[in-house]
Protein backbone atom coordinates (compact mmCIF):
# COMPACT_ATOMS: atom_id res chain seq x y z
CA UNK A 1 0.00 0.00 0.00
CA UNK A 2 1.53 3.42 -0.91
CA UNK A 3 2.36 5.58 2.00
CA UNK A 4 3.09 8.98 0.28
CA UNK A 5 4.64 11.37 2.81
CA UNK A 6 5.03 15.07 2.52
CA UNK A 7 6.20 17.56 4.89
CA UNK A 8 5.71 21.27 3.12
CA UNK A 9 8.08 23.08 6.11
CA UNK A 10 10.45 26.34 5.90
CA UNK A 11 14.18 25.31 6.94
CA UNK A 12 14.48 27.80 10.35
CA UNK A 13 11.53 26.86 11.56
CA UNK A 14 11.60 24.98 14.88
CA UNK A 15 8.05 24.09 14.74
CA UNK A 16 9.36 22.02 11.11
CA UNK A 17 12.29 20.46 13.03
CA UNK A 18 9.69 18.50 15.48
CA UNK A 19 8.04 17.11 13.00
CA UNK A 20 10.85 16.03 10.77
CA UNK A 21 12.48 14.84 14.01
CA UNK A 22 9.29 12.86 14.65
CA UNK A 23 9.34 11.36 11.27
CA UNK A 24 12.95 9.87 11.43
CA UNK A 25 12.48 8.54 14.96
CA UNK A 26 9.79 6.25 13.36
CA UNK A 27 11.78 5.72 9.92
CA UNK A 28 9.53 7.20 7.72
CA UNK A 29 10.49 8.11 3.98
CA UNK A 30 8.60 11.38 3.41
CA UNK A 31 9.40 14.15 1.10
CA UNK A 32 10.68 17.27 2.45
CA UNK A 33 9.54 20.50 0.56
CA UNK A 34 11.00 24.04 1.67
CA UNK A 35 8.32 26.44 1.18
CA UNK A 36 8.85 29.98 0.29
CA UNK A 37 7.12 31.93 3.14
CA UNK A 38 6.37 35.46 0.95
CA UNK A 39 5.39 32.87 -2.13
CA UNK A 40 3.11 30.46 -0.55
CA UNK A 41 2.30 27.30 -2.35
CA UNK A 42 -1.12 26.62 -3.95
CA UNK A 43 -0.55 23.40 -2.31
CA UNK A 44 -0.46 24.63 0.82
CA UNK A 45 -2.53 27.19 0.83
CA UNK A 46 -5.06 24.15 -0.07
CA UNK A 47 -3.77 22.17 2.72
CA UNK A 48 -3.74 24.68 5.41
CA UNK A 49 -6.52 27.35 4.71
CA UNK A 50 -7.21 28.22 7.82
CA UNK A 51 -4.10 29.28 8.98
CA UNK A 52 -1.55 28.79 6.28
CA UNK A 53 1.49 28.15 8.23
CA UNK A 54 4.01 25.53 8.00
CA UNK A 55 4.64 22.58 8.70
CA UNK A 56 1.88 21.05 7.13
CA UNK A 57 2.18 16.63 7.36
CA UNK A 58 0.42 15.45 4.27
CA UNK A 59 -0.49 11.46 4.47
CA UNK A 60 -1.35 9.80 1.50
CA UNK A 61 -3.16 13.21 0.57
CA UNK A 62 -4.79 14.43 3.61
CA UNK A 63 -3.08 17.20 5.80
CA UNK A 64 -2.24 17.38 9.16
CA UNK A 65 -1.50 21.05 10.56
CA UNK A 66 0.21 22.31 13.94
CA UNK A 67 3.01 20.40 14.77
CA UNK A 68 2.64 19.42 18.19
CA UNK A 69 -0.37 17.56 16.64
CA UNK A 70 1.67 16.17 13.89
CA UNK A 71 3.85 14.74 16.00
CA UNK A 72 0.76 12.63 18.34
CA UNK A 73 -0.19 11.98 14.79
CA UNK A 74 3.21 10.27 13.55
CA UNK A 75 3.37 8.44 16.98
CA UNK A 76 0.06 6.89 16.93
CA UNK A 77 -0.22 6.26 13.03
CA UNK A 78 3.77 4.39 13.14
CA UNK A 79 3.10 2.68 16.82
CA UNK A 80 5.89 -0.52 15.79
CA UNK A 81 9.08 1.51 16.96
CA UNK A 82 10.61 4.48 19.24
CA UNK A 83 7.43 5.46 21.04
CA UNK A 84 7.17 9.36 21.66
CA UNK A 85 4.54 9.61 24.03
CA UNK A 86 4.59 8.04 27.10
CA UNK A 87 2.50 5.02 27.86
CA UNK A 88 1.43 5.95 30.80
CA UNK A 89 -1.57 8.16 30.89
CA UNK A 90 -0.54 10.82 33.76
CA UNK A 91 3.25 10.86 32.27
CA UNK A 92 1.92 11.50 29.25
CA UNK A 93 -0.57 14.34 30.54
CA UNK A 94 2.87 15.74 31.71
CA UNK A 95 4.23 15.47 28.65
CA UNK A 96 1.28 17.20 27.04
CA UNK A 97 1.30 19.91 29.73
CA UNK A 98 5.08 20.72 28.77
CA UNK A 99 4.16 20.49 24.98
CA UNK A 100 1.79 22.97 26.04
CA UNK A 101 4.06 25.33 27.49
CA UNK A 102 6.17 25.67 24.79
CA UNK A 103 4.02 26.17 22.63
CA UNK A 104 2.05 29.13 24.51
CA UNK A 105 5.20 31.08 26.19
CA UNK A 106 8.43 30.10 23.93
CA UNK A 107 7.52 31.46 20.90
CA UNK A 108 6.48 35.15 21.68
CA UNK A 109 8.77 35.63 24.71
CA UNK A 110 11.79 34.44 22.18
CA UNK A 111 11.11 36.66 18.99
CA UNK A 112 11.73 40.04 21.84
CA UNK A 113 14.78 38.82 22.07
CA UNK A 114 16.06 39.05 18.89
CA UNK A 115 13.69 41.38 16.92
CA UNK A 116 13.00 44.31 19.48
CA UNK A 117 15.95 46.65 21.44
CA UNK A 118 16.39 48.72 24.38
CA UNK A 119 13.77 48.33 27.16
CA UNK A 120 11.26 46.27 25.39
CA UNK A 121 14.14 43.98 24.80
CA UNK A 122 15.32 43.70 28.12
CA UNK A 123 12.26 42.89 29.01
CA UNK A 124 11.79 40.03 26.91
CA UNK A 125 15.58 38.44 27.48
CA UNK A 126 14.18 38.25 31.04
CA UNK A 127 11.12 36.69 30.88
CA UNK A 128 13.08 34.50 28.31
CA UNK A 129 15.26 33.28 30.13
CA UNK A 130 12.78 32.73 33.11
CA UNK A 131 11.10 30.18 31.20
CA UNK A 132 14.23 28.53 30.09
CA UNK A 133 14.98 28.14 34.00
CA UNK A 134 11.34 26.54 34.54
CA UNK A 135 11.95 24.14 31.79
CA UNK A 136 15.46 23.04 33.24
CA UNK A 137 14.08 23.03 36.84
CA UNK A 138 11.61 20.28 35.09
CA UNK A 139 14.52 18.59 33.81
CA UNK A 140 15.81 18.60 36.86
CA UNK A 141 18.82 15.86 36.60
CA UNK A 142 17.10 13.35 34.15
CA UNK A 143 18.80 12.65 30.83
CA UNK A 144 15.52 13.75 29.21
CA UNK A 145 12.28 15.36 30.01
CA UNK A 146 10.37 12.04 29.98
CA UNK A 147 13.03 10.26 32.01
CA UNK A 148 15.20 8.01 30.43
CA UNK A 149 13.92 8.00 27.09
CA UNK A 150 13.99 10.31 24.29
CA UNK A 151 10.76 11.70 23.82
CA UNK A 152 7.49 14.49 23.34
CA UNK A 153 9.28 17.10 24.95
CA UNK A 154 12.16 16.68 23.95
CA UNK A 155 11.15 16.95 20.17
CA UNK A 156 9.15 19.48 20.96
CA UNK A 157 11.91 22.21 22.64
CA UNK A 158 14.70 21.12 20.70
CA UNK A 159 14.23 22.84 17.79
CA UNK A 160 14.83 26.48 19.37
CA UNK A 161 18.53 25.09 20.57
CA UNK A 162 18.93 26.40 17.11
CA UNK A 163 18.43 29.46 17.32
CA UNK A 164 20.10 30.06 20.73
CA UNK A 165 23.68 31.19 19.36
CA UNK A 166 21.05 33.89 17.84
CA UNK A 167 19.54 35.01 21.34
CA UNK A 168 22.68 35.09 22.86
CA UNK A 169 24.21 37.32 20.18
CA UNK A 170 21.70 40.04 20.06
CA UNK A 171 20.40 39.55 23.44
CA UNK A 172 23.48 39.80 24.50
CA UNK A 173 23.91 36.87 26.92
CA UNK A 174 24.80 33.50 28.35
CA UNK A 175 22.47 30.63 27.89
CA UNK A 176 24.91 28.24 28.97
CA UNK A 177 26.15 30.40 32.14
CA UNK A 178 22.01 30.84 32.81
CA UNK A 179 20.75 26.85 32.16
CA UNK A 180 23.39 24.75 32.17
CA UNK A 181 21.95 21.63 32.76
CA UNK A 182 19.34 22.60 29.28
CA UNK A 183 22.62 22.88 27.20
CA UNK A 184 23.78 19.86 28.07
CA UNK A 185 20.13 18.84 27.61
CA UNK A 186 20.15 19.88 24.11
CA UNK A 187 24.16 18.68 23.43
CA UNK A 188 22.94 15.11 23.88
CA UNK A 189 19.39 15.00 22.00
CA UNK A 190 21.83 16.63 19.37
CA UNK A 191 23.84 12.78 19.65
CA UNK A 192 20.73 11.64 18.48
CA UNK A 193 20.46 10.42 14.51
CA UNK A 194 17.03 11.57 13.96
CA UNK A 195 17.62 15.58 15.68
CA UNK A 196 21.03 16.04 14.03
CA UNK A 197 19.61 15.24 10.76
CA UNK A 198 16.54 17.52 10.95
CA UNK A 199 18.52 21.02 12.51
CA UNK A 200 20.17 23.38 10.60
CA UNK A 201 23.33 24.68 11.45
CA UNK A 202 23.03 27.34 14.07
CA UNK A 203 25.55 29.86 11.96
CA UNK A 204 22.70 29.76 8.94
CA UNK A 205 20.01 30.43 11.79
CA UNK A 206 21.69 33.46 13.18
CA UNK A 207 22.49 34.84 9.82
CA UNK A 208 18.45 33.97 9.06
CA UNK A 209 18.21 36.37 12.52
CA UNK A 210 20.50 38.82 10.96
CA UNK A 211 18.38 39.35 7.92
CA UNK A 212 15.10 39.60 9.51
CA UNK A 213 16.09 41.75 11.65
CA UNK A 214 17.49 44.24 8.78
CA UNK A 215 14.42 43.54 7.53
CA UNK A 216 12.51 44.34 10.71
CA UNK A 217 14.28 47.33 10.94
CA UNK A 218 15.63 46.68 14.46
CA UNK A 219 19.53 47.15 13.20
CA UNK B 1 -14.07 -3.47 40.89
CA UNK B 2 -10.98 -2.16 42.31
CA UNK B 3 -10.55 -1.84 45.83
CA UNK B 4 -8.27 1.40 46.31
CA UNK B 5 -10.34 4.21 46.38
CA UNK B 6 -10.23 6.33 43.47
CA UNK B 7 -9.86 10.04 44.38
CA UNK B 8 -11.23 12.71 42.21
CA UNK B 9 -11.57 16.67 42.18
CA UNK B 10 -11.62 19.44 40.22
CA UNK B 11 -10.35 23.06 41.35
CA UNK B 12 -12.40 25.16 39.13
CA UNK B 13 -14.72 28.02 38.54
CA UNK B 14 -18.72 27.57 38.16
CA UNK B 15 -18.54 30.27 35.22
CA UNK B 16 -15.79 28.78 33.12
CA UNK B 17 -16.29 27.41 30.51
CA UNK B 18 -12.85 25.34 30.58
CA UNK B 19 -13.96 23.93 34.13
CA UNK B 20 -17.23 22.96 32.91
CA UNK B 21 -15.77 21.22 30.17
CA UNK B 22 -13.87 19.06 32.07
CA UNK B 23 -16.88 18.38 34.34
CA UNK B 24 -18.76 17.51 30.88
CA UNK B 25 -16.47 15.06 30.38
CA UNK B 26 -15.84 13.27 33.92
CA UNK B 27 -19.71 13.14 34.07
CA UNK B 28 -20.01 11.10 30.66
CA UNK B 29 -17.73 8.67 31.74
CA UNK B 30 -19.84 8.56 35.14
CA UNK B 31 -16.81 9.38 37.12
CA UNK B 32 -17.35 10.56 40.53
CA UNK B 33 -15.73 13.67 41.59
CA UNK B 34 -15.31 16.44 44.21
CA UNK B 35 -16.06 19.61 43.14
CA UNK B 36 -13.91 22.64 44.69
CA UNK B 37 -14.86 26.35 43.76
CA UNK B 38 -11.75 28.04 43.49
CA UNK B 39 -11.55 31.96 44.11
CA UNK B 40 -9.12 33.54 41.34
CA UNK B 41 -8.71 36.91 42.67
CA UNK B 42 -7.55 34.83 46.23
CA UNK B 43 -6.21 31.67 45.09
CA UNK B 44 -5.98 28.89 47.34
CA UNK B 45 -2.74 27.35 48.51
CA UNK B 46 -3.95 23.97 47.03
CA UNK B 47 -4.22 25.72 43.33
CA UNK B 48 -1.08 27.26 43.42
CA UNK B 49 0.61 24.30 44.74
CA UNK B 50 -1.53 21.96 41.92
CA UNK B 51 -0.83 24.72 39.29
CA UNK B 52 2.58 26.43 40.13
CA UNK B 53 3.13 27.37 36.22
CA UNK B 54 -0.07 28.91 35.45
CA UNK B 55 -1.91 29.16 38.33
CA UNK B 56 -5.18 28.91 36.80
CA UNK B 57 -8.22 26.43 37.00
CA UNK B 58 -9.16 24.32 35.99
CA UNK B 59 -6.88 21.66 37.66
CA UNK B 60 -8.18 18.00 37.96
CA UNK B 61 -6.34 16.22 40.99
CA UNK B 62 -6.33 12.37 40.65
CA UNK B 63 -5.14 10.73 43.50
CA UNK B 64 -3.46 13.84 44.88
CA UNK B 65 -1.64 14.37 41.39
CA UNK B 66 -2.53 17.28 39.63
CA UNK B 67 -3.12 17.88 35.70
CA UNK B 68 -3.36 21.44 34.38
CA UNK B 69 -4.84 22.71 30.64
CA UNK B 70 -8.37 21.63 29.63
CA UNK B 71 -7.20 20.32 26.52
CA UNK B 72 -4.74 18.04 28.67
CA UNK B 73 -7.03 17.38 31.19
CA UNK B 74 -9.83 16.07 28.17
CA UNK B 75 -7.21 13.93 26.97
CA UNK B 76 -5.95 12.33 30.42
CA UNK B 77 -9.68 11.66 31.29
CA UNK B 78 -10.09 10.11 27.78
CA UNK B 79 -6.79 7.95 28.27
CA UNK B 80 -7.93 7.20 32.06
CA UNK B 81 -10.96 5.91 31.92
CA UNK B 82 -12.16 3.95 28.64
CA UNK B 83 -15.91 4.43 28.82
CA UNK B 84 -17.95 6.74 26.34
CA UNK B 85 -15.13 7.45 24.34
CA UNK B 86 -14.32 11.60 23.52
CA UNK B 87 -11.73 11.30 21.12
CA UNK B 88 -12.33 9.22 17.97
CA UNK B 89 -10.05 5.85 17.59
CA UNK B 90 -8.52 6.91 13.97
CA UNK B 91 -4.96 8.89 14.36
CA UNK B 92 -6.09 10.99 10.79
CA UNK B 93 -9.66 11.86 13.15
CA UNK B 94 -7.92 12.33 15.75
CA UNK B 95 -5.59 15.02 14.39
CA UNK B 96 -8.31 16.70 13.38
CA UNK B 97 -10.21 16.49 16.92
CA UNK B 98 -7.04 18.33 18.49
CA UNK B 99 -6.86 20.51 15.59
CA UNK B 100 -10.45 22.00 15.69
CA UNK B 101 -10.17 21.86 19.70
CA UNK B 102 -7.32 24.17 19.18
CA UNK B 103 -9.13 26.47 17.30
CA UNK B 104 -12.11 27.19 19.28
CA UNK B 105 -9.50 27.82 22.39
CA UNK B 106 -6.54 29.90 20.39
CA UNK B 107 -9.02 31.63 17.87
CA UNK B 108 -12.32 31.74 18.31
CA UNK B 109 -12.09 32.39 22.43
CA UNK B 110 -9.45 34.79 22.11
CA UNK B 111 -11.33 36.77 19.20
CA UNK B 112 -14.88 36.36 20.60
CA UNK B 113 -13.20 37.89 24.18
CA UNK B 114 -13.02 41.57 22.33
CA UNK B 115 -16.59 41.17 21.45
CA UNK B 116 -17.40 41.57 25.08
CA UNK B 117 -14.57 43.53 26.67
CA UNK B 118 -14.41 46.39 23.48
CA UNK B 119 -16.92 48.85 22.79
CA UNK B 120 -17.70 50.91 19.23
CA UNK B 121 -15.98 50.23 16.77
CA UNK B 122 -13.43 48.10 18.17
CA UNK B 123 -16.33 45.61 19.39
CA UNK B 124 -17.63 46.06 15.55
CA UNK B 125 -14.24 44.66 14.34
CA UNK B 126 -14.37 42.06 16.95
CA UNK B 127 -17.83 40.86 15.84
CA UNK B 128 -17.36 40.37 12.21
CA UNK B 129 -13.62 38.65 12.92
CA UNK B 130 -15.54 36.18 15.20
CA UNK B 131 -18.06 35.34 12.60
CA UNK B 132 -15.77 34.67 10.06
CA UNK B 133 -14.26 32.30 12.36
CA UNK B 134 -17.31 30.86 13.00
CA UNK B 135 -18.06 30.15 9.40
CA UNK B 136 -15.35 27.81 9.43
CA UNK B 137 -17.40 25.70 12.49
CA UNK B 138 -20.45 26.29 10.67
CA UNK B 139 -18.92 24.27 7.30
CA UNK B 140 -17.53 21.66 9.61
CA UNK B 141 -21.16 20.92 10.98
CA UNK B 142 -22.96 20.25 7.76
CA UNK B 143 -24.33 17.24 7.43
CA UNK B 144 -23.17 16.00 11.16
CA UNK B 145 -25.18 15.79 14.04
CA UNK B 146 -22.31 16.99 16.41
CA UNK B 147 -18.74 17.85 15.55
CA UNK B 148 -17.53 14.38 16.41
CA UNK B 149 -20.10 13.10 14.35
CA UNK B 150 -22.97 11.36 15.19
CA UNK B 151 -22.31 11.08 18.88
CA UNK B 152 -20.84 14.30 20.91
CA UNK B 153 -17.15 14.08 20.70
CA UNK B 154 -13.98 16.23 22.09
CA UNK B 155 -14.89 19.34 19.82
CA UNK B 156 -18.30 19.36 20.63
CA UNK B 157 -16.91 19.42 24.44
CA UNK B 158 -14.52 22.02 23.82
CA UNK B 159 -16.66 24.16 21.69
CA UNK B 160 -19.53 24.42 24.54
CA UNK B 161 -17.04 27.46 24.91
CA UNK B 162 -19.37 28.62 21.88
CA UNK B 163 -22.97 27.32 22.50
CA UNK B 164 -22.83 28.56 26.23
CA UNK B 165 -20.87 31.36 26.86
CA UNK B 166 -20.24 33.31 23.66
CA UNK B 167 -24.10 33.04 22.24
CA UNK B 168 -24.79 33.59 26.31
CA UNK B 169 -23.02 37.53 25.55
CA UNK B 170 -25.21 38.04 22.58
CA UNK B 171 -28.37 39.00 25.38
CA UNK B 172 -25.89 40.69 27.46
CA UNK B 173 -23.46 42.66 24.86
CA UNK B 174 -26.93 43.53 22.54
CA UNK B 175 -25.53 42.19 19.31
CA UNK B 176 -26.65 38.96 17.66
CA UNK B 177 -23.12 37.86 17.07
CA UNK B 178 -24.17 34.37 15.86
CA UNK B 179 -27.34 35.19 14.42
CA UNK B 180 -29.29 31.90 12.86
CA UNK B 181 -29.68 33.33 8.95
CA UNK B 182 -26.33 33.43 8.93
CA UNK B 183 -25.54 30.09 11.34
CA UNK B 184 -28.19 28.15 10.60
CA UNK B 185 -26.16 24.72 11.30
CA UNK B 186 -24.41 26.13 14.71
CA UNK B 187 -28.13 26.79 16.24
CA UNK B 188 -28.96 23.57 15.09
CA UNK B 189 -25.86 21.90 16.61
CA UNK B 190 -26.69 23.79 19.90
CA UNK B 191 -30.46 22.31 20.02
CA UNK B 192 -28.53 18.66 19.42
CA UNK B 193 -26.34 19.42 22.49
CA UNK B 194 -28.98 21.08 24.83
CA UNK B 195 -30.97 17.35 24.24
CA UNK B 196 -28.01 15.58 25.89
CA UNK B 197 -28.63 14.68 29.52
CA UNK B 198 -24.79 15.59 30.25
CA UNK B 199 -24.83 18.78 28.78
CA UNK B 200 -28.04 19.85 30.31
CA UNK B 201 -26.41 18.91 33.77
CA UNK B 202 -23.02 20.03 33.32
CA UNK B 203 -23.50 24.03 31.79
CA UNK B 204 -24.50 26.52 33.54
CA UNK B 205 -27.73 28.11 34.83
CA UNK B 206 -28.99 30.57 32.40
CA UNK B 207 -30.24 33.15 34.87
CA UNK B 208 -27.26 33.13 37.12
CA UNK B 209 -25.24 33.23 34.05
CA UNK B 210 -26.39 36.09 32.27
CA UNK B 211 -26.11 38.01 35.22
CA UNK B 212 -22.38 36.83 35.97
CA UNK B 213 -21.67 37.87 32.49
CA UNK B 214 -23.06 40.94 32.36
CA UNK B 215 -21.42 41.82 36.03
CA UNK B 216 -17.73 40.79 34.13
CA UNK B 217 -18.70 43.36 30.78
CA UNK B 218 -19.16 46.14 33.22
CA UNK B 219 -16.08 45.44 34.50
CA UNK B 220 -14.22 44.62 31.76
CA UNK B 221 -15.89 48.15 30.00
CA UNK B 222 -14.72 50.08 33.23
CA UNK B 223 -11.27 48.95 32.71
CA UNK B 224 -10.95 49.38 28.90
CA UNK B 225 -12.32 53.18 29.20
CA UNK B 226 -9.78 53.98 32.51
Amino acid sequence: MANEVILLDFWPSMFGMRTRIALREKGVDFEYREENLRDKSPLLLQMNPVHKKIPVLIHNGKPVCESSIQVQYIDESWSHKNPILPSDPYQRAQARFWVDFIDKKMYEAQRKVWASKGEEQETGKKEFIELLKILESELGDKPYFGGDDFGYVDIGLIGFYTWFPGYEKYGNFSIEAECPKLIAWAKRCMQRESVAKSLPDSEKVTQFIADLRKAFGVE
Amino acid sequence: MAERSEEVKLLGMWASPFSRRVEIALTLKGVPYEFSEQDIANKSPLLLQSNPVHKMIPVLLHNGKPISESLVILEYIDDTWQNNPILPQDPYHRAMARFWARFVDEQIYVTAMKVVGKVGEERDVAVEATRDLLKLLEKELVGKNFLGGERLGFVDIVATLVAFWLMRTEEVVGVKVVPVEMFPEIHRWVENLLDVDVIKKCIPPEDEHLNYIKARMDSLKLKSVQ
